[in-house]
């Protein structure tokens, strides 16, 4: 049966279009109350569900922050504590390095100053005073001597000898003032070192002061987590995203120096355990390669834990310092063996490539030897090149232990953060659907009076001429709807 | 090589039961060449060794390659001119191919043109022997004309193939005198080989320009 055929009741499609809607709107005018209620019942129950589903997660994503929160305020916690471990460790060396010496220092000030008391009291003395006879001698010269040639000579004799006690006498202080001089000079060596000697000390106090007030600084961060103040989540959250991305970029790049590790063994891996087997999808000697640098990470992993770098597994920072020491030694010894080995790989490597170069110069129809000589000029370069890279790379990839560590812990509170703001959205989200479904509701209710409404201004018009009791519960149910549309307008 | 680094360590979680249930496979390949050496053909084998070049050029560790002629009567392992399985260390096979490339230079050089051309019992060899070689992807090279031309005695008529698995690659297919009187003839000598490569269940391919010979292999 054709649409046509359905939907012509006269020939006129016209006239059949508005005897349809006659029909149609009659319709829906009879239905119109029991349709009404159910379209507001079902945007009711969506509205509804929608809000407690926003509720339920909401509720979650708090309870998901706090222990987001417990966790960061933990791990702020532990990395403080390792901090201050670590500066009080500093302080400790520094006492006893810089401290340690103060004995001997007071010894070498005391010894200093004493020199210095007795230089002083030395260059204190005074010379001998001259002769008491002097005056005597100056009242023998006032005789006249005039007609006595006697009494002259004698005066003579007396000034001559005067003139050289006094020469002595004065060669005499002489000698004590260099002396003088001299203890005044050996004085001033002894004052400068004892001013380095303090100041030394005044240094060494000094910077055990400043490491003092790093610790008081550390301790007010600690005592700030402690007290799980916002100010300190705030901190906290913004350097966990910080040293994820950077260690993220740390870790990519040391993904890249891997596949550049890979590439430099996996082909002369070959000529050890074979090229030709298949294992999931991967050729053995690849496969040979990847365990090596995956070893060689776990030994560097390792090997940050013994020394205490990182603190993935307690289980080993937690170990008796000569077992840790020892196992570091192991762990470094067994590095370097990866090492040598992926240095002669990479010398391998080489040789196959010069190999296969000859092989396939000789299969195209020319020399082998003479195009292996021709590139042997500068081979050695290549050669060394990828023999360091092969004796290095593992060295650099066993320090990405620490990077590593600060992307698992950080990583932690950036997932955490990332749930807790998608599920704030989808919350956000479930309460904006659950507002438009009700809004839809109502839209689809005046919609369907839209349809009805020749029969509603019919109904409304014999409304007004009938008293208001006179509908019956149908009128009741009407007006309660109708209560209910002005409500939600409202 | 990121896509590549992902799928290596994607793999290595794979690789502790993988190993141990012991699902590993060797992805070698197998070729077999038939040689046409009738005596119309012949002239074209210095052509085959650059063919051969190429080939072992491509191949690698653990895959074999054999080169047989046609002759006469060519279901025989006598007509092996040279075969090989490529060692799994690459020093190892590189020095394989070398030898091998000698055998098949010596070969040449010392040809003497066949007065009958039997490729169903070469291709029947080439089955025999890849089968035994299980390679995990097999090929065999027809560098003839494909006209085939059995002595008194010799009955290949309706062989069928089992080439299951098999790549057929038919190299160098010239044209025959007749051929350019009646081109019906040549097209009747490829459709014919078409058939009953396919109706054996194997794959056809017909490579006339030598510069498309990574077609023969394709990655």
């Amino acid at each position: 049966m054709s649409f046509d055929k359905v939907f012509l009741l006269v020939p006129n499609p016209v006239v059949s279009g508005m005897i349809w809607f006659v029909i149609l709107s009659v319709f829906l005018y009879m239905a119109r109350l029991p349709a009404q209620r159910m379209i507001l019942a079902l945007a009711g129950a969506l509205y509804r569900g929608f809000r407690i589903a926003s509720k339920s997660i909401l509720r979650a994503e708090r309870s998901f922050s706090l222990r987001n929160r417990e966790v960061l305020f933990a791990h702020g916690r532990d990395q403080k504590e390792r901090e201050i471990a670590r500066e009080f460790e500093r302080i400790d060396a520094a006492v006893q390095r810089e401290l340690g010496e103060v004995p001997a220092l007071s010894r070498r000030v005391n010894e200093e100053i004493t020199r210095a008391q007795e230089d002083h009291a030395k260059s204190g003395e005074v010379p001998p005073s001259p002769p008491g006879w002097i005056d005597a001698v100056k009242a023998v010269a006032k005789i006249d001597s005039r007609g006595e040639p006697v009494v002259g000579k004698i005066l003579e004799v007396i000034h001559g000898s005067l003139v050289k006690a006094q020469a002595a006498a004065t060669e005499e202080y002489r000698k004590a003032t260099q002396a003088r001089h001299k203890h005044l000079s050996a004085m001033m060596p002894r004052i400068r070192k004892l001013d380095q000697t303090l100041g030394q000390v005044d240094a060494n106090v000094n910077t055990l002061l400043d490491k003092s007030k790093l610790i008081d600084r550390h301790m007010g961060h600690y005592e700030s987590i402690l007290r799980q103040s916002d100010a300190a989540m705030r901190a906290l959250a913004t350097s966990a995203f910080t040293y994820f991305a950077i260690a993220a970029l740390v870790l990519t790049i040391a993904i890249f120096g891997a596949g550049i590790n890979f590439r430099l063994i996996a082909r002369p891996m070959a000529e050890m355990v074979g090229g030709n087997v298949i294992v999931g999808g991967l050729r053995v000697s690849e496969v040979g390669a990847l365990v090596i640098i995956l070893l060689e990470v776990f030994m560097g992993v390792f090997l940050m834990e013994a020394l205490r770098i990182t603190n993935l597994f307690p289980v080993i920072g937690s170990l008796k310092d000569s077992t840790r020491v020892k196992l570091a030694w192991a762990c470094l010894f067994l590095l370097t063996m990866f090492a040598c080995i992926e240095a002669g790989l990479a010398l391998m490597r080489e040789i196959l490539v010069r190999d296969e170069a000859a092989t396939n110069a000789f299969l195209r129809g020319g020399s082998a030897a003479a195009i292996a000589a021709s590139r042997e000029s500068f081979r050695w370069m290549t050669t060394a090149a990828q023999m360091g890279l092969g004796f290095f790379l593992p060295f650099v990839l066993a320090v990405v232990a620490i990077p590593l560590e600060t992307f698992m812990h950080t990583g932690r509170v950036v997932f955490g953060t990332g749930v807790a703001a998608g599920m704030r959205a989808t919350a956000a989200l479930l309460r904006i659907l659950g507002s438009i479904t009700r809004a839809l509701g109502t839209m689809l209710v005046h919609l369907y009076d839209m349809a009805a409404a020749p029969w509603l201004t019919v109904e409304w018009l014999v409304r007004r001429r009938l008293p208001a009791a006179a509908g019956g519960p149908a009128w009741k149910l009407r007006k309660d709807l109708d209560a209910h549309f002005e409500k939600e307008a409202a | 090589m990121r896509k590549r680094l992902a799928t290596t360590l994607a793999a290595l979680g794979f690789l502790a039961t993988a190993s141990a249930c012991g699902d590993s496979t060797t992805g070698a390949q197998g070729i077999y060449m038939l040689l046409d050496t009738s005596g119309t053909y012949s002239v074209e084998l210095q052509k085959a060794q650059q063919v051969i070049s190429a080939i072992l050029t491509k191949l690698g560790p653990g895959d074999s390659f054999a080169v047989a002629r046609i002759d006469t009567g060519s279901f025989s392992e006598k007509d092996i001119v040279a075969r090989v399985t490529l060692d799994d260390r690459p020093s190892v096979a590189n020095r394989q191919k070398r030898a091998f490339l000698l055998q098949v230079r010596r070969f040449v050089r010392e040809l003497k043109p066949a007065a009958y051309t039997d490729i169903t019992g070469g291709v029947l060899q080439a089955t025999e022997y890849l089968d035994e070689k299980r390679a995990s992807r097999k090929v065999i090279v027809i560098y003839s004309d494909l006209k085939e031309d059995l002595a008194k005695g010799y009955l290949r008529k309706n062989l069928r193939f089992k080439l299951d698995g098999y790549r057929v690659v038919a190299l160098n297919v010239t044209k025959l005198r007749t051929d350019n009187f009646d081109p019906r003839l040549y097209m009747g000598r490829l459709k014919l080989w078409q058939g009953r490569v396919r109706q054996g269940g194997g794959e056809w391919k017909v490579i006339n320009n030598l510069e498309n010979l990574a077609e023969l292999m394709p990655e």
